[in-house]
């Protein structure tokens, strides 16, 4: 049954994909890029996820898409793309295809409680050491006591690479330099998706 | 059963392989964003399929969930949640990068802008 509504979603992921790269207006793309990554959302939701399904969703499918459409006010929507299919490309890509699914008949089993991952040492040391009234962090959701105190480090250095992005965008829209209103891209769509 | 599962994983290869496509082979910037979004979500998805356990649930331990249930892996998840705002973050910079672009040349596709170039 799971495995059935897992098909589904990454089907109805698939036509959305193809229908990305074919569209010539870029607007229609990217709104339906935004549902891909809703799409995702749910799927996350199906495995299990439900942390990563509702970051996908605010961030994925909020943020990304508003922060291109953004993009889209300054650029213009339009195309000029003549032809979707070239040969070069396609058959790179095929290559690399090829080497993936001769990478897949190595994976282990899906969903199989007896995968290593899931008896690993560290995996059942989260599982049973982190909650709990006597645990080391004491949290009921083991996503977040994972990301916040025992690999504290990744979110640090994660918040880093997003101020390190902050700035980079800033310089290259001269944000730092002229005293303009026009900060960051976000700022620019919030405004003007509320007038 | 085999084939069933490496379906999927095959899906996900496919979708994974247009948004390299999209990358490589269209010359709107704009799309070329939309290809990198599409692939990074396609690895996403193959990392929190590594987690999951059939029958299991989300790995949120309360004394009020039965003894006998069995949690998915919550270290993908972990790994995932970070990833996904870092390609946030790329995003911006890649969007950001467009507009400057457009303003030095005047277009988004990159076969004018090689021919402005010359």
């Amino acid at each position: 049954m799971v495995s059935l509504a897992i098909s589904f979603l990454l089907g109805l992921m698939l036509l959305s994909v193809f229908a990305v790269i074919a569209m010539r207006n870029l607007f229609a793309a990217i709104i339906l890029l935004g549902i891909y990554s809703l799409l995702a959302a749910a799927l996350f939701m199906t495995l299990d996820a439900v942390d990563v399904a509702f970051t996908e969703a605010a961030v994925g499918a909020g943020i990304s898409t508003i922060l291109i459409l953004a993009t889209l006010l300054h650029v213009g929507h339009d195309t000029k793309a003549k032809k979707i299919i070239k040969p070069a490309p396609l058959l790179l890509v095929l290559a690399v295809g090829a080497l993936l699914v001769y990478g897949t008949l190595d994976l282990p089993e899906f969903g199989n409680a007896q995968n290593r991952v899931h008896q690993s040492e560290i995996t059942r040391h989260y599982l049973e050491k982190s909650p709990g009234k006597n645990g080391e962090i004491g949290i009921p959701n083991v996503v977040t006591s994972i990301l916040a105190s025992y690999r504290g480090y990744d979110t640090l250095g994660e918040v880093t690479v997003v101020f390190c992005a902050a700035i980079g965008v800033m310089s290259l829209l001269g944000g730092l330099r002229k005293k303009k209103k026009q900060t960051t891209v976000s700022n620019d769509s919030t405004t003007d998706s509320a007038s | 059963m085999k084939i069933l599962y490496l379906f999927n994983y095959w899906i996900v290869i496919v979708i994974m392989l247009a948004g390299l496509y999209a990358v490589i082979a269209s010359s709107n910037l704009v799309k070329k964003i939309a290809g990198l979004s599409i692939f990074q979500a396609s690895v996403f998805i193959l990392y929190i399929s590594s987690g999951k356990i059939l029958g299991g649930t989300a790995p949120i331990v309360d004394s009020s969930v039965p003894a006998d249930v069995v949690f998915s892996n919550p270290l993908p998840h972990v790994l995932i949640l970070t990833a996904i705002v870092v390609g946030v973050a790329t995003t911006a910079v890649g969007a950001a990068l467009i507009i400057r672009i457009h303003r030095a040349y005047g277009s988004i596709e990159e076969n004018e802008i090689l021919e402005y170039e010359e």
